[in-house]
């Protein structure tokens, strides 16, 4: 059989939209999470965004290991269409932004124009992160170390809490499987509790880590996840997760 | 060149006289000429290879010969030290000054050295080793004396990459020993001229080719068991007291199945029923390495009386005295049942005893076709697999690791296996600049260049990092995600539970473990396991006191039907074979089939539809392996969907495919709304497929293995071993972007063209639809038909509409608002 690739418009690898019934809330404040990993704060006009390990793609170039240049581009054009659809007055990186301290020197030109007109379009914060403690500053926006929103802090690593303290926080790319008529489904997703909501990574290349796993422990009692499908997005109680 | 004296009188102090296919082969390596064998196992085939190479040597002064006489490559590691072992024999007892050694995964470093300062005269060795040697350096002078290349078990090799990996290997071994001549072993195949052609160079005539004595007829039967076959399933467990008394009466017998789950199964039952307490044992591809070879031991000692295995124990030596091969369930093609049966008594003239069990009651007519098959000697192997992208781009990296090359003259050589001899200098291009820097339209890697282009055209390797990376991460066969499976101790301490873990016991498939819950008990290695979770290093277990396991084993076959077969089968179906007497049971069975709805001739597709159960079902018969309908499920439930009719299911069997829908499809169908021949027109081949592959699960998994044949993804880093599950999320998102972005990229085209030829099964569907056109018998029918039974036994757990998730994770969360919200 011929392989006979279809000329595609170029977009995003991951489906965009708001989702139309889920709201994770905390501290009396609503969010929509969004299919492509996004978080919007309606009342505040917020975009969040978590860990895109941009130039993730390039970083092992160096080793021989030529994974294809594109994730940088697809991370982008992905943030675009949340942008565009939710029009917001505030964009703020959870940290992780950049996947290495070298990776302005690897942007190419074309997504380092994308990146600056995004900023210029928005008030934008960085928040620095584990991968980027210090991320570029030519490109605008503000590097800052945690933002706080009303009774929230936003900051890359969760950290404890005390009862009366709120968080929404990045850096572990929570994923979640459950169990339906004998499969085993799992997807990125967002894991919450009353005080604490974690974001899936935004990035194209970025691997995902179990809510089960070790990394978690102690941060929930009780939670729920909201997996995102490919068309939309499923919450799902502590209880059911596998 | 005629057989000296001191081996006339070898022969005849055994009693034996030279066989007239080993002195033919002789005649063809005297001349210089290749040849292939093709004969029966029993039939000195491997003395047949060697004797040209050990009168040679012997004829050699020692001072004259350099390097390696001859090369021995056989698929299996246990296979090439055993025949080592076993060629001991002539050598010492003829006193031959010929030194045969081996070299394999597991050959020390330090034996590797002293080969490389004082090769021996013979190298028994795999296709990978050969590989090895010739991308290194310092190894090229052992070959420059090579005299004769030996493959065997040829038949086996040319079906998988890792015999396209190999002619390219040989094609770099011809280079650098232009004399050198190849002797192919081969069982029976179905195209034997392929094979001739596959051996030698493109540009040479095919290889002349000597037939060995065929063997006796087989003996083979069909259990005729007194209890009630099975209306589906593949455990066949109604017949394990019969095979048990088979066992008992023969001197030692190879109970063959299918799959891993299935010789667990059987192994357990055959215990519960061992009240002699024989010695039975179990050999599967997934027991721990050292189980496997005592098994192996035993048999070759004559201590066992049965063996349950897959199809591990299908290739190769000799374990012993088998007198019986019992194949439980249908064996699927005719080549692979003669080949098992050829496993039993090793002497040509005496027919090798078998005998069928089949599972279900389909199986019954496939093991009617398959003994037909058999008794005619039909063969259905595979045709050779050729040029394969991903496979080219290693070979490349592995040539640029023993030196600097020239494009042009590298594309001459590749073009000189009988593999590659259609390869096109633009696609050769493409994968030289994928192997230097990843072949992307963004030119992002330039810098970082794997292959460096010298001022007179030469490619140089980049850094010498690079070959030690091409050595930890070359060959083709990759792993599914295996996890080990430890025995563990639980000590309870202070009201505490601590688990810690034991012995291997062997691996499982990642997917399956995954599945379990602490607590759940499932039978591996013989026993009931209670699962007691995950480590870092793999699953634990302990053995648990039940009975039976709480999780069931799963699975059929993983072999699809042949066509050939499935022609037959069709033939005994439509009962005017002529050869095949159907048992009583299966009678009435078509019997009441051909009341109620109809039987269909050999050339005819049935097509039932019926209300069950508050669905309507659409059930059809096309018998052509469950790859090629699982395919065809899939497309036609995307047509039902798009006609309006709510498919909500599918289930695609060996057999048959079931359809499920909301709607009434007889009705459909009756008022002309749907027509058959449209639905199951050839068109759906085209943009359909087209659209539901790139979007697969199975899509990305083939795409993940010719990442890594590739050396897109590093199997391994030096230092540091990488678990298949970070490769398996990584090359899902790559293959994402990649497509998004360069869908015309070199590997994406690779995993396309495995994906059609194996996964899909695309060709075998294409002949189908082909076949059934105006072919197609409708039959609407008040309740499910007879014939239909079997596939809608096997509705299970397993059937899911389509690969998205989404369906099930809002059955699953009841939440369907989100759904229902969207406009679109």
């Amino acid at each position: 059989m011929p392989f006979s690739p279809k000329p595609r418009m170029i977009s995003s690898t991951r489906p965009c939209g708001l989702s139309r019934s889920q709201r994770i809330a905390i501290a009396g404040m609503d969010f929509i999470p969004d299919l492509s990993g996004a978080l919007f704060a309606p009342e505040l006009r917020t975009l969040l965004v978590a860990d895109l390990h941009l130039e993730k793609g390039t970083s092992l170039a160096r080793r021989g290991v030529y994974i294809p240049p594109y994730d940088t581009r697809a991370s982008l054009l992905q943030l675009q269409s949340v942008l565009s659809a939710t029009k917001p007055e505030r964009l703020v990186f959870l940290g992780d932004s950049f996947h290495d301290g070298d990776a302005r020197q690897r942007i190419g030109e074309e997504d380092l124009a994308m990146l600056r007109s995004i900023t210029s379009d928005v008030e934008t914060l960085w928040i620095t992160g584990n991968h980027d403690p210090s991320p570029p500053e030519d490109i605008g926006g503000r590097v800052i170390s945690e933002v706080t929103m009303g009774a929230i802090t936003l900051r890359h690593q969760p950290k404890a809490l005390s009862p009366s303290d709120f968080e929404i926080a990045g850096h572990l790319h929570p994923a979640a499987a459950i169990h339906a008529r004998g499969h085993r489904i799992r997807c990125r997703c967002f894991i919450a509790s009353h005080n604490r909501i974690i974001m899936p990574a935004f990035g194209s290349y970025t691997g995902a880590l179990s809510v089960t796993s070790q990394a978690f422990d102690g941060l929930f009692d009780d939670y729920n996840v909201w997996m995102i499908g490919t068309k939309a997005i499923h919450r799902f109680p502590a209880s059911q997760v596998r | 060149m005629s057989l000296p004296q001191r081996f006339i009188d070898w022969f005849a102090s055994r009693g034996w006289a030279p066989r007239a296919h080993q002195l033919a082969v002789l005649e063809h390596a005297s001349a210089r000429e290749s040849v292939l064998l093709i004969s029966p196992t029993g039939g000195g085939k491997t003395l047949a290879g060697f004797l040209p190479s050990l009168i040679e040597i012997t004829g050699q002064i020692k001072a004259e010969r350099s390097g390696i006489h001859t090369l021995y490559i056989s698929p299996l590691k246990a296979l090439a030290v055993d025949i080592a072992r076993n060629l001991e024999t002539p050598v010492n007892e003829m006193q031959l000054p010929v030194a045969i050694e081996t070299r394999t995964g597991d050959t020390p470093h330090s034996k590797r050295l002293r080969q490389r300062q004082k090769p021996p005269d013979i190298l028994i060795t795999t296709p990978e080793q050969v590989s090895l040697l010739v991308a290194d350096p310092h190894a090229a002078h052992m070959l420059k004396g090579l005299r004769t290349v030996i493959l065997d078990e040829l038949h086996s090799l040319v079906t998988s990459k890792r015999g396209v990996l190999l002619s390219l290997a040989l094609s770099r071994v011809q280079a650098m020993a232009p004399e050198a001549i190849r002797i192919g072993l081969s069982a029976t195949v179905a195209d034997p001229d392929a094979l001739r052609a596959w051996l030698v160079p493109s540009h040479m005539k095919p290889a002349p080719l000597v037939m060995g004595q065929p063997g006796a007829r087989p003996n083979i039967r069909i259990l005729s068991s007194v209890e009630r076959v099975p209306w589906a399933g593949h455990s066949a467990l109604y017949a394990v007291p019969e095979v048990y008394a088979e066992i008992r009466r023969a001197r030692m017998t190879l109970v063959f199945v299918n799959t891993r789950s299935q010789a667990e199964v059987i192994f357990a039952a055959l215990w519960d029923a061992n009240d002699d307490h024989l010695p039975i044992a179990l050999h599967h591809g997934s027991l721990d390495v050292a189980q496997r070879r005592k098994v192996e031991a035993a048999m070759g000692e004559g201590k066992l009386r049965a063996v349950v295995c897959t199809s591990t124990l299908e290739l190769g030596i000799d374990w012993g005295d088998v007198d019986l091969v019992v194949h439980i369930g249908a064996p699927k093609g005719s080549s692979r049942l003669l080949q098992r049966i050829g496993r039993s008594n090793h002497k040509l003239d005496l027919p090798s005893e078998a005998l069928l069990v089949p599972s279900n009651r389909f199986e019954v007519l496939e093991c009617e076709a398959a003994i037909h098959a058999a008794t005619i000697n039909a063969q259905d192997t595979e045709y050779p697999v050729v040029m394969k992208l991903d496979v080219l781009a290693q070979h490349i990296l592995g040539r640029a690791c023993a030196g600097p090359f020239h494009p042009d003259e590298l594309f001459g050589e590749i073009t000189s296996a009988w593999t590659y001899r259609n390869l096109t200098r633009a696609d050769f291009d493409k994968v030289v600049d994928y192997v230097a820097t990843g072949g992307y339209a963004l030119k992002a890697y330039e810098r970082y260049a794997k292959l460096k282009r010298q001022p007179d055209g030469m490619l140089r390797l980049a850094h010498p990092r690079l070959a030690l990376a091409y050595r930890l991460n070359m060959g083709t066969i990759v792993e599914d995600n295996m996890v080990k499976v430890r025995l563990a101790k639980v000590r309870r301490a202070q009201g505490r539970r601590t688990v810690t873990g034991g012995r291997v016991l062997g691996e499982l498939d990642e997917w399956f473990l995954a599945y379990l819950r602490v607590g759940d008990t499932f039978l591996f290695t013989g026993q009931v396991l209670r699962f007691e979770g995950l480590d870092e290093f793999g699953a634990l277990a302990t053995r648990s006191a039940d009975s039976e396991p709480k999780i069931p084993a799963f699975g059929g076959s993983k072999f699809p039907l042949s066509s050939y077969l499935s022609s037959l089968v069709r033939q005994v179906l439509a009962g005017n074979s002529g050869w095949s007497k159907l048992p009583p049971q299966v009678d009435q069975w078509l019997a009441i089939q051909r009341f109620k709805s109809m039987v269909p001739q050999p050339d005819q597709m049935l097509v039932e539809t019926f209300p069950r159960a508050g669905r309507y079902y659409m059930v059809f018969y096309p018998f052509e392996g469950r790859l090629a309908h699982h395919t065809l499920g899939m497309l036609l439930t995307r047509r039902l969907e798009r006609l309006g009719l709510q498919p909500t299911g599918f289930m695609a069997s060996e057999y048959a495919v079931a359809i499920w829908a909301l709607r009434d499809m007889s009705l459909a169908i009756g008022s002309g709304r749907l027509s058959l021949p449209h639905l199951f027109h050839e068109d759906m081949l085209g943009d359909d497929l087209e659209e539901w592959l790139a979007e697969s699960a199975m899509m990305k998994r083939t795409f993940r293995n010719a990442a890594i044949i590739a050396g897109l993804i590093e199997r391994r880093q030096p230092g540091k071993e990488k678990t298949p599950r970070q490769m398996t999320v990584n090359t899902d998102l790559i293959y994402d972007v990649l497509r998004s972005h360069q869908p015309d990229h070199i590997l994406l085209r690779a995993a396309w063209d495995d994906a059609a030829e194996g996964l899909i099964d695309a060709h075998r569907l294409a002949v189908l639809l082909r076949r059934i056109r105006g072919q197609i018998m409708h039959r609407a029918l008040d309740t499910a038909s007879p014939l239909s039974v079997p596939v809608l036994l096997d509705i299970s757990r397993e059937s899911v509409y389509g690969e998205g998730h989404d369906a099930l994770l809002a059955e699953a969360a009841d939440d369907l608002i989100d759904e229902a919200m969207r406009l679109v």
